[in-house]
């Protein structure tokens, strides 16, 4: 996983926003992030301009980070949950195909036993999503992309 | 691993600023935080200690504009330098695409940088990546101090790759921007090749 892109089309991208978006009226959520593993945002859904995804994208990697280390350390393979319980809001962070991270922010409205549910739920949809975006990604790359007509005139353009 | 959203057209790459303790990691994020247009940059994150050590991590993620239709945004990675904090930095360097190297000028850290940067190839392997062949940029910093080492020896120390290397002031900001635009272009050029 090192080298190479991930890239999500439109296709893919709408199919986790749906999904997303459904799972927030299912679970009664406030807001519901997607993000990958190394902190980029892929999809967002609810009352996001409430809060600094980008800042919540990388907390959360580094978070799920940390958390697979300790795991490492007692012989596990990950801790694939982690619930953090506030005054008013909580939040429940899942790994999805060791590579995405589910945020879903909650308040009283809803309770970690039917976001648990809802989430579990949702899980195998999302997986299905991200093969489906891996497939796009590696088919892109081998039909060509606009990124590899990326000339130096391109990149010096940003410097200007 | 950079992260390419069509339907947004961004793309996101991650930037990591590795080297000793004290070396000035989190002293080029604070400047370049501090100079660039808050409409360019998002907020910044330090999970330091009480004493402004780093502890896990500093963040800041930059926009530098459009090409080709795709917003270009980098997200800026501080390790913590202290030599026990190795789990943490192992982590942060998880899906990078480019890394600048901070050496410490002073001749008492020349010891330090050598053991960072050793460090960062068996960090990097660990992680699957080849370190002769990520981009990296060296940036030799702290060289408004006193005794530090000429660039030619730093040169000689580091710079086995030969790759693009700047002398740096971070507290002051000379070098800063420099050492960022040209790990920019690295990663840029990288991801043009990674398209093929």
């Amino acid at each position: 996983m090192a080298q190479g892109h991930f890239i999500l089309r439109e296709k893919e991208y709408e199919a986790f926003h749906a999904l997303l978006k459904r799972l927030l009226a299912e679970s009664c959520a406030k807001v519901i992030f997607l993000i990958d593993k190394n902190g980029s945002m892929l999809a967002s859904a609810g009352e996001t301009d409430e809060f600094d995804s980008t800042s919540i994208a990388s907390l959360a990697a580094g978070n799920i980070a940390a958390t697979g280390g300790l795991a490492n350390l007692i012989g596990e393979k990950e801790f694939s949950i982690l619930f953090h319980e506030g005054e008013k809001d909580n939040m429940h962070i899942s790994v999805i195909a060791n590579r995405l991270i589910l945020v879903v922010v909650f308040d009283k409205r809803s309770s970690v036993g039917l976001v648990r549910l809802r989430v579990r739920k949702a899980n195998d949809e999302m997986v299905r999503i991200l093969a489906q975006a891996d497939a796009a990604g590696s088919e892109a790359n081998l039909e060509g992309d606009s990124l590899e007509e990326l000339t130096e005139a391109d990149i010096e353009s940003l410097f200007k | 691993m950079s992260f390419i959203n069509y339907s947004s057209r961004e793309i996101n790459c991650k930037v990591v600023y590795y080297g000793p303790g004290l070396c000035g990691k989190t002293a080029n994020l604070q400047y370049i935080f501090k100079r660039m247009n808050p409409e360019a940059r998002g907020k910044m994150i330090s999970l330091a200690t009480e004493t402004e050590r780093t502890l896990f991590f500093d963040f800041l993620p930059v926009s530098l504009g459009e090409i080709r239709g795709f917003k270009t945004r980098f997200h800026l990675y501080t390790v913590p330098g202290q030599v026990f904090y190795d789990a943490s930095r192992r982590l942060i360097l998880r899906g990078v695409d480019g890394v600048v190297f901070c050496a410490d000028s002073q001749l008492t850290r020349m010891d330090a940088n050598v053991e960072s940067l050793e460090n960062l190839h068996v960090n990097l392997r660990e992680q699957g990546y080849d370190p002769d062949k990520l981009p990296l940029t060296l940036q030799y910093n702290k060289r408004d101090l006193p005794n530090i080492a000429s660039v030619s020896e730093l040169h000689a120390l580091l710079n086995n790759r030969n790759v693009p290397e700047f002398e740096a002031a971070a507290i002051t900001g000379a070098g800063v921007f420099e050492t960022l635009k040209s790990i920019i272009r690295l990663i840029l050029v990288d991801l043009k090749k990674g398209g093929k």
